[in-house]
């Protein structure tokens, strides 16, 4: 099937303009590209920066009323630009697929899986239904879902987000496409998913010949998917070449700033206190490297924060009895302590219980068990008022974190209003202080949170935290829904007010790459215990237990020269922490690596 | 506020309403007064439509009928809207059993069909305007109960309500200053519904006799007499059915548009 090395698509000076008002705005501008059969190239850029329209233009599947489309789309000699859409529709599914990034809302939830798979083939194909499902069955044994006949007739919410995903390539793939489109297709998933991903793309290409357009905002995901990478920046390809080129010697400063996002294992080896990320003038194109700075941590102090044996457990009930049939354990025995200026951060993937560990911090959900001690006060015995000046929160949605009927001034100083510590008077003013501290105008107080980006959303919602001027702020991924840059820009500024407030944070995340720049200690999370816990450089340079082996093993690489080192990731699933309602944890026995390093003893079965 | 009777709907509204509450302070003539001699008398000076099946003024019955349907219905459902609210985003915040036990009594209600609860209410109570916007209340408090139940649940787990709850706000300070402006869009249009809902079933008591009690005006009270004669007076039936279209229409739109001028997304807000 493999075909010549000649293009098998070609987009020369393309540009799409969508219609505001009377005329067009370009938002994407003259952008040509080539990609051949079994060759992989990747779109970088932010949101914004148009690569997602670039990849639906070539679709024809922006609205055509709306939207205007020039240059040449050549794909196996006819210009897609100018086919009607009848003739188009024969094309998508069949010869050009696309898989999409959010596999929880891109499959049909009243359609079994199966079916979804053997439609394409179906309105591609002159077969009849039983030859599409038994298409439909061997592509999902492809793809790799396990036990693929029994789970034909399944539906999508039976299935984890990565099975999904695989589900979606399947269905992609049905019509053994020329061509695949994948938008942020392993954004969504958990890092050891997201590489199981990658490597099935990877495999399935080789088997198949077929041409990839990768579209992701991760360097890290570039490094190992792409053969040439095309970088995009406010609708302009900025820059392109082949991925060893880009990675070696990217020419343009927004290039390296988005490569300095991501983790190069030993980039922080050697270097004791957290620092923060260069900082970059995209107009002047110059990087300047972060300011010395001495460390924050003051550990001589007494610790701001501690936490002992914090358990959690949600009763799954019985429909109809409301009889208790398991517990979900989201959190297990966990301790910690949080010393002034320390950033202490939890990671871990989907459903093991970080998230839940930061609430229960906070006093948002009651615990089950255990004590939580801020600032040398039980947090039982401080009411939920005095317990604002103490910790503080930064959600992970600048979306849904801001309440839409306030002007951000209002939002900053609401924790003033309901203490009424402050006269209204000055409110304003504080407000304005905020903002500019954070890196906005102080004119934009009057403003409504739909008026931002998310980054700006995002320092926002870190101004109205320091409004209480509080000891403690659990940050529960917090950057994670971020642009490259803004995430830079956000974890810069926490890490300056750190310095200057003395402030301490617990910080949630899965991104290990802003987790290896913020953090003084790690704690991993597994099953709703921590299963290792220790400093920063300890965890990254010598991890003892095989969860955080497994986890940091499936960071992507940013180098495309180590591509094919990494070991393939077994396909698993992330297991969880449902037991039956009579279990008992069996006791934790940490051992001590080395000062401040602990893991857990585990037996086979957590593994 | 002010923007929202800015726009072609608030102005018709506007007009509607000086129509209903202010002409009636000029000298028009008494809606009560029989003039036997003059009835099925066509249009003149001193009456302006014309007059009815006693000779009474037709204009000036039709505004006092809609004076009456406007301040029966709009204080029904605002009634309506107060207790369904309050219990709705009770049930929806507080949960448990005072969810359960308030949803189940709504679903009663929901149960009998609108017309036939509020003719049961009258028959017990006696017909009129006091039994009638009890009863109308009654009939819609369910609807908003619904509403207000279904929206506190999405708004509840929004982030920002977590974010206010460690500020330290009391119950009392979420429920109304976070929770209940972002769930007033669906509200409003949930009032609009019922507003006109009420207008509707108030003339369809009083056709049926049992709400407003002649010789006082209503829509739907004239709409039945007017049915008797309909073949040779045909203007007493359509006057005041046109004036029921145009009160629910207007009505309908006002809601509307004052639920978009609510959305801080289009404009700077309320």
């Amino acid at each position: 099937m493999t075909k010549a090395r000649t293009p098998l698509l070609q987009v020369s000076n393309l540009t799409v303009g969508f219609q505001t008002g009377p005329g067009y705005r370009d938002v994407v501008r003259d952008v040509s590209f080539s990609v051949a059969g079994g060759e992989t190239l990747a779109i970088v850029g932010e949101s914004g920066s148009g690569k997602s329209v670039t990849s639906m233009a070539l679709m024809q599947l922006l609205p055509r009323a709306t939207s205007r489309i020039t240059g040449r789309v050549e794909f196996q000699g006819t210009d897609l630009l100018t086919l009607d859409e009848r003739r188009m529709e024969r094309i998508r599914g069949d010869r050009i697929s696309m898989i999409f990034q959010e596999p929880m809302t891109s499959l049909n939830p009243v359609m079994t899986i199966g079916a979804q798979i053997a439609e394409s083939i179906l309105m591609h194909r002159r077969i009849g239904r039983a030859q599409a499902r038994a298409e439909a069955l061997a592509m999902m044994d492809r793809v790799r879902i396990p036990s693929a006949a029994g789970r034909f007739d399944d539906y999508p919410h039976q299935f984890s987000g990565g099975m999904r995903q695989r589900v979606m390539i399947a269905a992609a793939l049905a019509c053994q496409p020329d061509l695949l489109i994948a938008d942020e297709p392993t954004t969504a998933l958990d890092v050891t998913i997201q590489a199981q991903v990658l490597d099935l793309i990877k495999e399935l290409q080789a088997e198949s010949g077929m041409g990839v357009i990768f579209i992701t905002h991760d360097m890290g995901v570039v490094a190992e998917v792409a053969d040439r990478t095309l970088v995009m920046y406010h609708g302009d390809v900025i820059e392109a070449g082949t991925t060893t080129q880009i990675f070696d010697a990217p020419s343009q400063t927004y290039t390296r700033a988005l490569l300095s996002a991501v983790p190069r294992p030993g980039s922080m080896a050697g270097i004791d206190a957290p620092t923060p990320y260069p900082v970059f003038d995209i107009a002047e194109g110059r990087m300047s490297p972060p300011a010395e700075r001495p460390d924050t941590l003051q550990a001589d102090q007494p610790p701001l924060l501690e936490v002992k044996d914090l358990s959690k457990r949600f009763a799954i009930q019985s429909k109809l009895l409301k009889r208790v049939t398991a517990r979900v354990h989201a959190v297990e025995g966990v301790n910690l302590t949080l010393r002034r200026g320390e950033t202490l951060s939890i990671v871990g993937e989907s459903g093991c219980g970080k998230s839940t560990t930061g609430k229960l911090i906070t006093g948002l959900h009651p615990r089950d068990e255990g004590e939580v001690v801020i600032a040398g006060r039980k947090l039982d015995r401080v009411s939920a008022a005095e317990r604002a000046h103490d910790i503080q929160m930064i959600f992970q949605d600048p979306y849904a974190s801001l309440n839409p009927r306030l002007r951000v001034g209002e939002a900053i100083t609401e924790p003033l209003r309901i203490h009424g510590t402050v006269p209204r008077a000055q409110e304003r003013e504080i407000a304005a202080q905020l903002l500019d501290r954070v890196g906005l105008k102080a004119e934009m107080a009057d403003r409504f949170p739909h008026e931002f980006s998310g980054g700006q959303r995002q320092r926002i919602c870190v101004a109205r935290a320091l409004v209480m001027k509080p000891k403690v702020i659990v940050a529960d991924e917090a950057v994670s829904a971020l642009d490259v840059t803004m995430k830079t820009q956000v974890v810069n500024l926490m890490m300056d007010l750190q310095a200057e407030m003395g402030l301490g944070f617990l910080f949630i995340s899965h991104d290990m790459a802003v987790v290896e720049r913020i953090s003084h200690r790690i704690a991993v999370m597994y099953l709703g215990q921590i299963v290792e816990i220790g400093p920063r450089a300890e965890i990254f340079g010598n991890p003892r237990h095989p969860y955080t082996r497994r986890l940091l093993s499936a960071v992507p690489v940013p180098d495309p020269a180590r591509r094919n080192q990494r070991g393939a990731v077994p396909v698993t699933e992330l297991k969880s922490p449902i037991r039956p309602p009579d279990y008992r944890r069996p006791a934790q026995h940490y051992t001590q690596v080395s000062p401040d390093h602990f893991i857990l003893e585990t037996g086979a079965e957590s593994l | 506020m002010k923007k929202a009777f800015k726009s072609p709907p608030g102005i018709l509204l506007l007009a509607i309403l000086a129509l209903a509450f202010i002409l009636p302070l000029f000298p028009l003539p008494d809606p009560l007064a029989i003039d036997v001699d003059a009835r099925y008398a066509g249009p003149s000076a001193a009456h302006l439509l014309g007059q009815d099946e006693y000779g009474r003024d037709l204009m000036s019955r039709l505004i006092h009928a809609m004076r009456s349907a406007i301040v029966i219905s709009g204080g029904a459902a605002l009634l309506a809207a107060i207790i369904g609210v309050t219990i709705g985003i009770v049930a929806g915040y507080v949960r448990g059993i005072s969810e359960a036990l308030s949803l189940r009594v709504m679903d009663v209600i929901l149960c009998f069909p609108p017309l036939l609860l509020a003719m049961l209410a009258a028959t017990l109570y006696g017909a009129g305007p006091k039994t009638l916007v009890p009863v109308l209340a009654l009939v819609f408090v369910p609807s908003f109960t619904r509403v207000a139940h279904a929206s506190v649940m999405t708004v509840r787990g929004q982030e920002y309500v977590d974010a206010v709850k460690l500020m330290g706000a009391s119950a009392p300070r979420i429920i109304f200053r976070t929770i209940l402006p972002n769930i007033a869009g669906p509200l409003f249009v949930q009032f609009s519904f019922v507003v006109v809902m009420s207008v509707v079933l108030e003339s369809g008591l009083s056709y049926l006799g049992l709400g407003v009690l002649p010789p006082e005006p209503s829509l739907g009270m004239m709409i039945g007499s007017a049915r008797a004669t309909f073949a040779d007076q045909p203007w007493l039936l359509f006057a005041p059915c046109m004036a029921l279209v145009v009160l629910v229409l207007v009505l309908n739109a006002f809601c509307d548009h004052l639920r978009h001028v609510f959305d801080p997304r289009n404009g700077s807000g309320a």
